[in-house]
């Protein structure tokens, strides 16, 4: 067994006493209760977004791209600008799984279920953008590999396009299967909780037939090290083969090789925003401050405060280099960024990604849920006009002046981004009507994180008996379990 | 499963982790230990091996960046070398992004099937946990010793809340 002497100062992870058995039923409850009338209206809010934004998409697809508002010179705009801000979006969830996983870092668990899913559904809006972008999303079979009657024409390998392909396909791919092997054990908890019927019959085939056998539970701890371990370099290459997407190109303002790591920095800096948007809502909706506690957006804010300095440390080299390069197009194209037409949303971005982060060195506002609630907001909109800013004012003004344009997206771009949101709200909604969005069992083996022995063991009431069958057992007091562990497993 | 298994359940992880090295110390078989979280420890007082999955894990990675390189090595340089400003058929370097996915797009599916495969779990697994493991207790399964009575002893001193005999299936 690992002891692990704890610090007096350590601050327990759930911050209310609770056993074993209260978690289940903590957890499970809002899955197993009827909506509520809140999340009714929430939901028909978001399907209704959804269907606008389908809407608009079918238009275009059957009219063309040419209802966006590009033209020759800025030909990939607000498409790529989107896909880009809902790939990174998608970073913190698995930064939060994996690469606190590896670091040990047991805050994780309340917030890792809801990250990944927030993850996969991040990353299916993304993927929708380059698809419609194609014009003719029925060919986008295109894109992969395959022999065909075209001559033996296969896909360019050198291209980062397709490595954003393979790039996307693979996140997508690797994350639902990491979110769904940790699922399984709560599965098998849903499972046994419900009384039969098709919750019963749906959970049933779902968990796999996990018994919480200690010889499955031994070789998932090393499956789930071993996902980890390959979530992390995979979410870090994903946000730089996104980047390459820019930088092997030669405009300047793109042609940048700063960008990969700034890429990936941005990419968490938005994910932990949005982590955080959702999360602070959820906690108050379902009740669960006392697992997803004030610590836990706090730590949160605080790789908000180190990702947000690697954002505006790149923004300051990207200037610097700009300059010391001598590259007078280089040049140009920075003084435009800060001082042309399109200084407004340079300066948006500015202020909201450089500027505001800094808020956080303050204890009151980081152990805030409203502040952090509207900083997070504030985040995302500055995530939001990095990329406009690099895609569009890279674009519009580049070598030759007489073929320089501006650019205003149409409503039809706007619809579509605006109904990306109403996808990944309606699936958010759903998930958390439909699974539990805490990790159940991993959440468990944190309980008695930095809770002291004796005198200290729980004294909430009493849980009711839960039917268990024909062998009936007595049901143990709550607060024992708790007081009779004197070290902590971590 | 022949003979049912004797079964002792424990409402706490430090008691299911002492039982179970002093059930093992004192020559009894384990069927297996059931409990609702992954119990740190229990794998050394079970004396289980560490898995093997690591090695699968390891071949999969490099099976999926073998089949990544040769296919773009055949499709860009055999069967289709494209001239594109000069640059070589065999440009490496811009085979490394997708030979890199590949090889953790492998290394996970195939791991996470092998997984699944070892330890048979699938839909329409008629499996049954024991009462209330997945939710709030942890129990240890003993090979149907041959003085049962003195193993629930054992079991009971070790703070066993309950014993029961019943056929699992593991």
């Amino acid at each position: 067994m690992s002891h692990q002497h704890l610090s007096p100062l350590r601050v327990p992870l759930v911050s209310e006493a609770r056993s074993l058995g209260q978690l289940t039923e903590e957890i499970c409850a809002p899955m197993e209760r009827p909506a509520t009338w809140r999340w009714w209206a929430a939901f028909a809010v978001a399907v209704s977004i959804l269907g606008t934004g389908a809407g608009i998409v079918a238009y275009q697809v059957g009219t063309g791209i040419g209802v966006w508002g590009l033209n020759k010179t800025v030909g990939w705009a607000f498409d790529i600008t989107n896909f880009v801000f809902w790939v990174g979006i998608g970073h913190a969830g698995t930064l939060i799984s994996a690469i606190l996983f590896l670091f040990r870092q047991k805050w994780r668990t309340s917030i890792n279920r809801a990250a990944e899913a927030m993850t996969l559904f991040a990353v299916l809006c993304a993927a929708l953008f380059p698809v419609i972008h194609m014009g003719r999303p029925w060919l986008a079979f295109w894109v992969l590999p395959y022999p065909n009657d075209r001559g033996s024409l296969w896909v360019n390998f050198r291209s980062p396009l397709l490595w954003d392909v393979f790039a996307i396909s693979t996140y997508f791919t690797v994350s639902a299967v990491f979110w769904y092997v940790g699922l399984i054990p709560d599965l098998a908890t849903v499972r046994d909780r419900a009384k039969a019927g098709l919750r019963k019959a749906v959970f049933k085939v779902l968990s796999l037939g996990w018994t919480g056998s200690h010889r499955t539970w031994s070789r998932y701890e090393t499956v789930y090290l071993l996902l980890a371990g390959l979530a992390t370099p995979l979410v870090l290459s994903v946000h730089t083969i996104v980047s390459m997407d820019f930088a092997t190109s030669v405009i300047p303002g793109w042609h940048t090789t700063i960008f990969p790591p700034y890429f990936v920095a941005g990419a968490v800096f938005s994910g932990f925003a949005m982590v955080l948007t959702l999360m602070i809502i959820t906690r108050v909706v379902l009740g669960y401050e006392h697992l997803i506690t004030i610590r836990h957006l706090e730590n949160m804010t605080k790789v908000i405060i180190v990702t947000g300095g690697i954002v505006s440390l790149a923004y300051g080299t990207e200037v610097f280099i700009a300059w010391y390069s001598g590259n007078s197009y280089e040049r140009f194209a920075f003084m435009n960024r800060a001082f042309g037409p399109y200084a407004w949303a340079y300066w948006i971005m500015v202020t909201c990604n450089v500027v505001s982060p800094h808020l956080f060195w303050f204890k009151r506002i980081r152990t805030s849920p409203a502040a952090i609630f509207v900083l997070s907001l504030v985040i995302n909109v500055g995530m939001w006009f990095e990329r406009f800013v690099i895609i569009v004012t890279s674009l519009h003004r580049d070598f030759l002046p007489s073929s320089w344009s501006m650019y205003t997206p149409t409503m039809v771009e706007v619809g579509t981004f605006i109904g990306t949101f109403g996808l990944f709200f309606t699936l958010f909604l759903l998930f958390v009507r439909v699974l539990p969005i805490i990790s159940i069992g991993e959440v468990k083996s944190v309980l008695g994180f930095a809770r002291g022995g004796h005198g200290e063991a729980p004294t909430a009431g009493a849980r009711k008996p839960v039917e268990t069958g024909p062998e009936s057992l007595p049901t143990a007091e709550p607060a024992r379990v708790l007081a009779t562990r004197k070290d902590v497993t971590v | 499963m022949s003979a049912p298994v004797l079964v002792g359940y424990f409402d706490s992880e430090e008691k299911v982790v002492h039982a179970t090295r002093a059930l093992r110390e004192a020559g009894y078989a384990l069927h297996d230990v059931y409990t609702p979280y992954a119990v740190h420890g229990l794998d050394e007082a079970m004396g289980l091996r560490s898995s093997r999955l690591t090695w699968v894990c390891f071949g999969a990675g490099l099976l999926g960046g073998s089949l990544a390189l040769a296919l773009e090595l055949y499709t860009s340089v055999v069967s289709w070398p494209l001239n594109v400003g000069g640059k070589p058929f065999n440009s490496f370097p811009a085979f490394v992004p997708v030979a890199f996915e590949l090889t953790v797009l492998f290394a996970a599916l195939i791991t996470v099937g092998s997984f699944l495969a070892r330890v048979k779990l699938f839909p329409g697994n008629r499996r049954v946990a024991l009462p209330r493991v997945t939710d709030d207790r942890f129990a240890i399964a003993l090979e149907p010793p041959a003085e049962a009575a003195a193993a629930e002893e054992l079991l009971r001193q070790h703070g066993a809340v309950e014993t029961a005999r019943m056929e699992v299936a593991s």
